[in-house]
């Protein structure tokens, strides 16, 4: 038992109390990094289709620890952290780029594209004098190669010892969700980042609330993309940190919002030009319209309609994280539907009609909980499991993430 | 150098702005043309060849409509916008518009106070004098010089 879980409790309630302390303690963030981020767990790192060739590389991250990811000669994938063997230095100073080799700017030692230690400048010294004794050996501290698994396109790396294989870590749901819109060969269309002034946990919690969705965003209910009275449904993996909630595109159900008065029914409310922003196609042939897909710790594979894009979670102290959006479509498009692509994509991102006000309430709670460290946050909406359930005014997703991080974090 | 163009390229400039930073978001689409062009991206998009927006209108009507859920539907705490605009460079004088590129800087005030420099960049703008004194933004680009965005794009810019 560490020093953290002797002196901070979790609320004898369990899952259904988040303790307010979580957000705020500098010790636990550190803790975090090392068990949840360096440990037993998978963090995307970049769509293969950002390494678009040999010799390429991608920075990237896994956790707070800058990381470098490449493509080497032979088009195999590696990852490894982002720090020279000898004083500690950022070894890639660039967010992509084409390279045989990596060099590290401070005293020009070399790596090749695996992260291995090639060239130290000037280890015999010049002319007799200088150089690096015979029995000193900076290979033992070369930075730390990740284990890399790629599924569907997608870039995973772990430093954990004991991290189960990809796809037994993401189950059987999220193989097969994930498969499903990762239906042909990627292809970028672009990206941004928010700064969102909140720990990274709020912002996950968000994402797995499934209950927000219509409440906070107005634009989704009212123009009927998510209404919680759409079928659908949300899936919880068993250890609760990955989730899937999705719904059809039929509106099935009436007037359920209207008549329970709430802020986010207002029907005066009417888009001028509707089919220039929500146009869109069935490209998956299965009805579901929407489907927010998370992966503990820090991963987000969205498709809203047409509009597809990965998240990453990227954690930069304890009230600030980065949110970086890569938006992608498939080589097979078309132009017809690369441009509803990019009308959709108003919906999303820092400006988007439905996620802008996402990266606002996590910074909300943040605020919001400043003085109440020893207060909890209420969690029951959908009773107290992290089953799998057809219903999305649940809260189940919500305590299956925090029912995966007290067992990575030994509460 | 064409001063004239340059005036009257700085006046649309100028009245853009002041709608925006007064809260006068009914009038932007009114500085448009009706199938006026209107998007925010980043500098590393525009770079790498990637077509990707923030926001991407291709119409009035799409732009009255993003005003509508700024007043009506979306919610973010209050805020106002402060920018200020270089001197308008004229890139090219062509039968479809006048090229123009002007840097901007905007500053972002919440209801608390809090001051930030919240986006500088540069706008490339295809303009047209459509009448004696008139002039309308055929194209507007935003091109942010960050890719980060300090928790929401409300406003247009």
């Amino acid at each position: 038992m560490n020093i953290h879980t002797a002196r901070r409790q979790w609320p004898a309630e369990g899952l259904t109390r988040i303790p307010y302390w979580i957000y705020s303690d500098r010790d636990l963030y550190a803790e975090e990094q090392e068990r949840i981020f360096r440990g037993n767990t998978w963090t995307f790192l970049c769509l293969e289709a950002e390494l678009p060739k040999p010799n390429t590389f991608r920075a990237s991250n896994l956790g707070d620890m800058p990381v470098v990811v490449t493509r080497d000669a032979a088009g195999v994938i590696h990852a490894f952290e982002n720090r020279c063997a000898h004083r500690g230095s950022l070894l890639c100073l660039k967010e992509r780029g084409e390279a045989k080799e990596i060099v590290c700017v401070y005293h020009n030692w070399s790596y090749d594209l695996t992260g291995k230690l090639t060239g130290v400048a000037f280890r015999r010294g010049i002319a007799g004098k200088g150089g690096m004794p015979a029995d000193c050996k900076p290979e033992e501290h070369a930075p730390r190669q990740l284990r890399i698994a790629i599924f569907a396109g997608l870039v995973f790396g772990t430093l954990g010892a004991n991290t189960p294989p990809l796809e037994q870590y993401l189950g059987p749901d999220h193989v097969a969700r994930i498969k499903r819109v990762m239906r042909a060969p990627a292809k970028v269309i672009g990206g941004y980042s928010q700064i969102i002034p909140s720990n990274w946990k709020l912002y996950i919690e968000n994402v797995k609330d499934s209950y927000h969705a219509s409440l906070l965003h107005m634009f989704f209910t009212t123009f009927r993309l998510n209404r919680l009275s759409q079928k659908g449904g949300l899936v919880v993996s068993e250890a609760g940190g990955n989730h899937i909630s999705y719904s059809m595109t039929q509106d099935v159900a009436g007037k359920e919002y209207e008549q329970a008065g709430l802020r986010s029914a207002n029907e005066g409310y009417a888009l001028e030009a509707p089919g220039e922003l929500l146009e869109n196609v069935d490209e998956f042939g299965d009805g579901i319209g929407l489907q927010i897909l998370t992966v503990f710790p820090g991963f987000v594979l969205q498709q809203i309609r047409n509009c597809l894009a990965v998240r990453r979670v990227v954690p930069q102290g304890l009230d600030r994280t980065e949110l970086i959006w890569t938006c992608f479509g498939f080589t097979t498009d078309d132009d017809a539907i690369a441009e509803l692509r990019l009308r959709q994509a108003n919906l999303i991102g820092p400006a988007g009609f439905i996620s802008m006000e996402d990266g606002a309430a996590a910074g909300f709670v943040q605020r919001g909980v400043a003085g109440a460290g020893d207060e909890e946050s209420l969690v029951e909406m959908g009773g107290s499991g992290t089953a799998s359930e057809e219903s999305r005014v649940s809260e189940a997703a919500v305590r299956g993430f925090w029912k995966d991080y007290r067992r990575h974090m030994g509460f | 150098m064409n001063i004239e163009y340059m005036m009257r390229v700085a006046d649309l400039n100028a009245r853009y702005v002041d709608a925006i930073d007064a809260d006068r978001l009914e009038a932007w689409p009114d500085f448009f043309r009706d199938d006026g062009h209107y998007r925010i991206t980043t500098a590393e998009n525009v770079a790498q060849g990637l077509p990707l927006s923030m926001v991407y209108t291709t119409s009035r009507a799409m732009m009255r409509d993003r005003v509508r859920a700024l007043r009506e539907a979306n919610v973010y705490e209050g805020q106002r916008y402060r920018h200020v605009l270089g001197v308008p460079l004229i890139a090219a004088a062509e039968a479809s518009g006048l090229r123009t590129r002007t840097n901007f800087m905007v500053a972002r005030v919440m209801r608390t106070g809090e001051t930030m420099l919240f986006a500088t960049g540069c706008y490339e703008d295809r303009i047209v004098l459509d009448g004696p004194e008139a002039a309308h933004f055929a194209e507007k680009t935003v091109i942010i010089d960050s890719r980060q965005i300090d928790t929401l794009l409300a406003i247009p810019l």
